[in-house]
């Protein structure tokens, strides 16, 4: 291996790990806020126990995409020095608007809100989390546009003296056709991803709630009506027992103090997360569909700007004059230059690709030959020359259908779920939570599916057109260097993988706490100056 | 004035803004086992600096961002040929700030003890490592004609790189204190002072003779005065530490951060990274710049966005103005877990 070729996987995996925790952050700052302003409106604590409940879920993951950014925001330097040099001057200005406006928002407002709940009034305090939303907006608004220049650069001349690309347009780069189309469908994915969230744990929940409710009932029932509050404590004790041991059966205990309290509590938590997950589910469908159609515009600008990549895409090797099929598998020689099988949808791809079921999409072959002529022969007319133009093809092809699946997977899971709950119905088979779970999975993956395909399909270049990802790489950098670098991350991001995981379910299985009233600094005539915080590290 | 020098200017602002406020937490966290004698009083330290971390570290990622903007030839010369302790001053800042946000989330004492020697361990190396840094971009490095870095990690633990580190450490360190002596309460505010009077000393003495040197290797008049007046706020801050005013004590330190990384920086101009191998390939304001064009987006920019992001930042240190003492500290919600676990 190379160093370019180290440099690579670590560039893939480093951000693809960014990119699990990032849509969780950008979707799941809106729901939170949604919720909190929902307590404020509706003043149903229903809604503050959610955003408790969520927040604390959002920060353990909120901690990783920090610290994981932080990395991102070195790493063009520090691998990719020829790359840095040659597109700083257009590159490095979203980079750092991104910074300035994004992402002290974020910090500044997300430290307010977790400590601030007994200094803030409280409308202010849930503005606060309006505000981190807008920050992560922000945040991938800049970064989006700063990508979405390497899949299509705007707004540049090529200055032969300096030897680099240099800004000539502004608005160009921030208005970039490309950036139009990526950010309604990279922020609509992360709701999607915050729904389905939303949806899987409450589903989860909801499940492991009505069955200890009924177990209490149960238990109730057997005992009479009349249990002394020991007994009843032994009952609550063996209910949530069932239940792997995480329950809180302490408060139900003084809540309730007989089994029918312990059903009664368990019963208004289960309609808490009923409430969650059809809220969840909803979103998923919505959001999901604006994903799709979303997508359906990405794909028409691609085909435009890069022909190759839905070739690519779609395992297409020859051009299609009218009527171009949508391949559901296709089969080629290994080394992608010919088709050998294939089961195709008639005339889809066109409509995908150009809006028109006649239009023309062009195959690999003929845009190989394209693009030889174009930046083979006259190296002058490119930064670099390039040997080959055709990016993997299997991965180009695997991946777009990986996003569509498991996207499409998990909102007809959402539609289902909203179905099996339809006017108080309950799905009570174990099978349900299970399969909820996994919706968030699949979104967060269907979203690094859409990475993989939108980065390695813009192969061999890293800036479209101009530079090759080959001639990016840092020439001063030794291969040992980029060895420990790329071996020292992946071990530390595994290990925090796994650390992260296991405070989720720790969480999530222990549910939402009880209701309690927060302070209302503004309000409260009495704050006591030597009460404990509210909250504190 | 030109653009590239107002570039230079903010750059070195964000620097100085990124030194001064992440130096205090970095302090804080490097003295958690010596000032935090139990559990209580470490999480009194920690949530001295919880709300505010974050936004300090954002000085560091818009300081690179702007970098990256303004002088894309620096930005890829630098970060590209520190390689390696930029790496490790990476992997600090990840597992610090994972242990702020993960430390409380269980009770065990085992639980706490790892994730306090991540922030232990994830202060100290920065806090050193940055100190190296500058120190050796100050003094020059070998920088060839393709304006790559041809030196390694050894090139720069030289002796002055070495006690730049140093004294990034001691005044970080006396800067903590200095903190918790002014955000804290009870027992432990008073052992902080008595220690960052004694750590002041230490680092009063390590910065003067690093600052000397560096005025005689590439010192300026204007990097002198700023010397100088760096190493009088820090003897003023020790002075009316000893009197108990931890308020302007700690003003002191952060003024003595601030003008002595100001310095550094004066020291540089006009270069920005020279190199040791022949002066005519060091990197400059000018031949690391990025075009006019570009420079005059991001002033119109900063102009605009750096005061609001100073005011809200301000804020939120109002907002969380009062001291904490160990009577804040709620107990352990995690208690009942614990019982269960
Ligand atoms: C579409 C959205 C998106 C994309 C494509 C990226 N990020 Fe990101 N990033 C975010 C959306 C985001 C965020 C939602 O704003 C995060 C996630 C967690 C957080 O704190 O903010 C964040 C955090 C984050 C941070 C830490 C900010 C802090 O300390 O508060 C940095 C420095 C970066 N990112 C930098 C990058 C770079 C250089 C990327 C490209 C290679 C990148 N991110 C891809
Ligand atoms: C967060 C979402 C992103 C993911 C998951 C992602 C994923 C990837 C992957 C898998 C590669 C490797 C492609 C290959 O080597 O064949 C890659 C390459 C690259 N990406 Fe992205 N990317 C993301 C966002 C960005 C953004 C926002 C930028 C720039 C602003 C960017 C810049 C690059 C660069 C410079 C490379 C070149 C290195 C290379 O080709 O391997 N990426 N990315
Ligand atoms: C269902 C129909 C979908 C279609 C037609 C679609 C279409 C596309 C296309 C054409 C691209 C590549 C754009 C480029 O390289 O220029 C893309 C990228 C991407 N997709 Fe999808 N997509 C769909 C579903 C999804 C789903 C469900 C998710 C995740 C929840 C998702 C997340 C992404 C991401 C993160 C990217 C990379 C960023 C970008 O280039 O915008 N997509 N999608």
């Amino acid at each position: 291996m190379e160093v370019v070729d180290i440099a690579r996987w670590q560039f893939g995996i480093i951000t693809a790990y960014h990119f699990l925790f990032v849509p969780i952050t950008i979707g799941l700052s809106a729901l939170i806020a949604v919720f909190e302003t929902l307590w404020l409106v509706k003043k149903d604590e229903a809604w503050l126990r959610l955003t408790k409940f969520f927040g604390k879920l959002f920060l353990i993951n909120f901690a990783i995409g920090v610290v994981t950014g932080i990395v991102q925001e070195f790493q063009f330097g520090m691998n990719w020095s020829d790359y840095s040099r040659f597109v700083g001057d257009v590159f490095g200005a979203p980079l750092a608007i991104e910074g300035l406006l994004a992402f002290f928002l974020e910090s500044t407002f997300l430290g307010l809100w977790i400590f601030g709940w007994d200094k803030l009034p409280r409308a202010l305090h849930a503005g606060c989390m309006w505000l981190v939303h807008i920050g992560t907006l922000a945040s991938a608004y800049f970064i989006l546009a700063a990508n979405s220049w390497m899949q299509h650069p705007v707004g540049h001349t090529y200055n032969a003296e300096t030897g680099r690309a240099e800004l000539t347009d502004f608005g160009a780069v921030m208005f970039n056709k490309v950036q139009l189309v990526a950010f309604p469908h990279v922020v609509t994915a992360c709701y999607m991803t915050a729904g389905a969230f939303v949806l899987g744990v409450c589903a989860f929940l909801y499940l492991r709630n009505r069955r200890a409710a009924d177990a209490a009932e149960a238990a109730a029932e057997r005992a009479g009506e009349a249990v002394t509050v020991t007994a009843a404590g032994t009952v609550a004790g063996a209910g949530t027992d069932t239940l792997d041991g995480t329950g809180t059966g302490a408060d139900e205990g003084a809540k309730g103090g007989t089994a029918v309290g312990v059903a009664e509590s368990r019963r208004r938590d289960a309609e808490l997360y009923r409430k969650g997950l059809r809220l969840g589910a909803v979103i998923t469908l919505i959001a999901g569909l604006a994903v799709a159609i979303t997508g359906d515009l990405q794909g028409k600008v691609m085909t435009e700007v890069q022909p190759m990549k839905m070739a690519a895409a779609e395992g297409l090797y020859e051009t299609s004059d009218k009527c171009a099929p949508f391949s559901i598998l296709t089969l080629g020689t290994p080394d992608g230059k010919e088709e050998k099988f294939a089961i195709t949808v008639p005339c889809l791809l066109s409509f995908l690709g150009t809006g028109s079921f006649d239009g023309t999409v062009e195959g690999i072959n003929p845009l190989r030959e394209k693009y030889e002529k174009e930046y083979g022969t006259d190296p002058g007319a490119a930064y670099y020359t390039v040997d080959d133009y055709v990016p993997v093809i299997p991965i180009a092809y695997w991946s777009f259908r990986f996003m569509m699946g498991l996207g499409v997977a998990a909102a007809v899971l959402a539609g289902a779920l909203l179905w099996l709950t339809r006017r108080g119905r309950a799905p009570t088979s174990r099978w349900w939570s299970v399969l909820a779970l996994g919706t968030p999975v699949m979104v967060v993956f269907a979203s690094t599916a859409g990475w993989i395909f939108t980065e390695m399909g813009r192969q061999p270049w890293v800036v479209y057109g101009l530079m090759t990802t080959e001639n990016a790489v840092s020439p001063g950098v030794s291969l040992t260097e980029a060895w420990i670098s790329l071996i020292a991350l992946v071990s530390i991001y595994a290990v925090l993988a796994v650390v992260e995981i296991g405070l989720l379910v720790r969480y999530v299985k222990k549910g939402a706490e009880p209701f309690a009233e927060p302070p209302n600094p503004g309000k409260d005539t009495d704050t006591d100056d030597d009460a404990p915080l509210a909250f504190a590290y | 004035m030109e653009l590239t020098t107002v570039w230079f200017i903010l750059i070195a602002v964000l620097w100085v803004g990124y030194f001064v406020l992440e130096g205090f937490d970095f302090g804080v966290g490097m003295l958690l086992p010596v000032l935090g004698r139990n559990e209580t009083e470490r999480r009194v330290m920690i949530n001295t600096i919880g709300p505010v971390w974050d936004g300090n570290e954002v000085w560091l990622l818009v300081a690179g961002g702007a970098t990256f903007a303004a002088f894309p030839e620096w930005y890829a010369t630098l970060f590209s040929g520190f390689y390696l302790p930029l790496l490790l001053i990476l992997l600090a800042l990840i597992v610090r700030g994972v242990a702020f946000e993960y430390r409380h989330q269980r009770p065990e004492a085992f639980w706490k003890r790892r994730w306090d020697i991540a922030i232990i361990v994830g202060s100290f190396v920065p806090a050193v490592l940055w100190g190296v840094a500058f120190a050796n971009i100050v003094a020059g490095v070998p920088i060839d004609a393709d304006k790559e870095y041809v030196g390694d990690l050894f090139t720069l633990l030289n002796p002055f790189g070495l006690l730049g580190g140093l004294t990034t450490l001691l005044l970080f360190a006396t800067h903590g204190a200095m903190f918790v002596a002014l955000k804290t309460d009870g027992e432990i505010r008073h052992r902080a002072r008595a220690l960052a009077i004694r750590l002041g000393l230490a680092s009063a003495l390590a910065a003067v003779v690093f600052l000397l040197w560096t005025q005689a290797k590439t010192g300026s008049f204007a990097s002198g005065v700023a010397f100088t007046l760096a190493a009088l706020a820090l003897l003023g801050g020790i002075a009316v530490a000893l009197r108990g005013r931890e308020g302007w004590a700690f003003t002191g330190t952060f003024f003595a951060i601030g003008l002595a990384v100001a310095g550094l920086f004066l020291a540089l101009f006009p270069d920005v990274m020279p190199s040791s191998l022949d002066p005519a390939w060091s990197l400059t304001t000018t031949s690391a710049a990025a075009t006019t064009y570009t420079l005059k987006i991001m002033t119109w920019v900063a102009a605009i966005f750096t005061p609001v992001v100073l005011g809200y930042q301000a804020w939120s240190y109002w907002v969380f103005r009062k001291r904490i003492s160990t009577d804040h500290i709620p107990v352990d919600d995690h208690a009942e877990v614990a019982g269960t676990a």
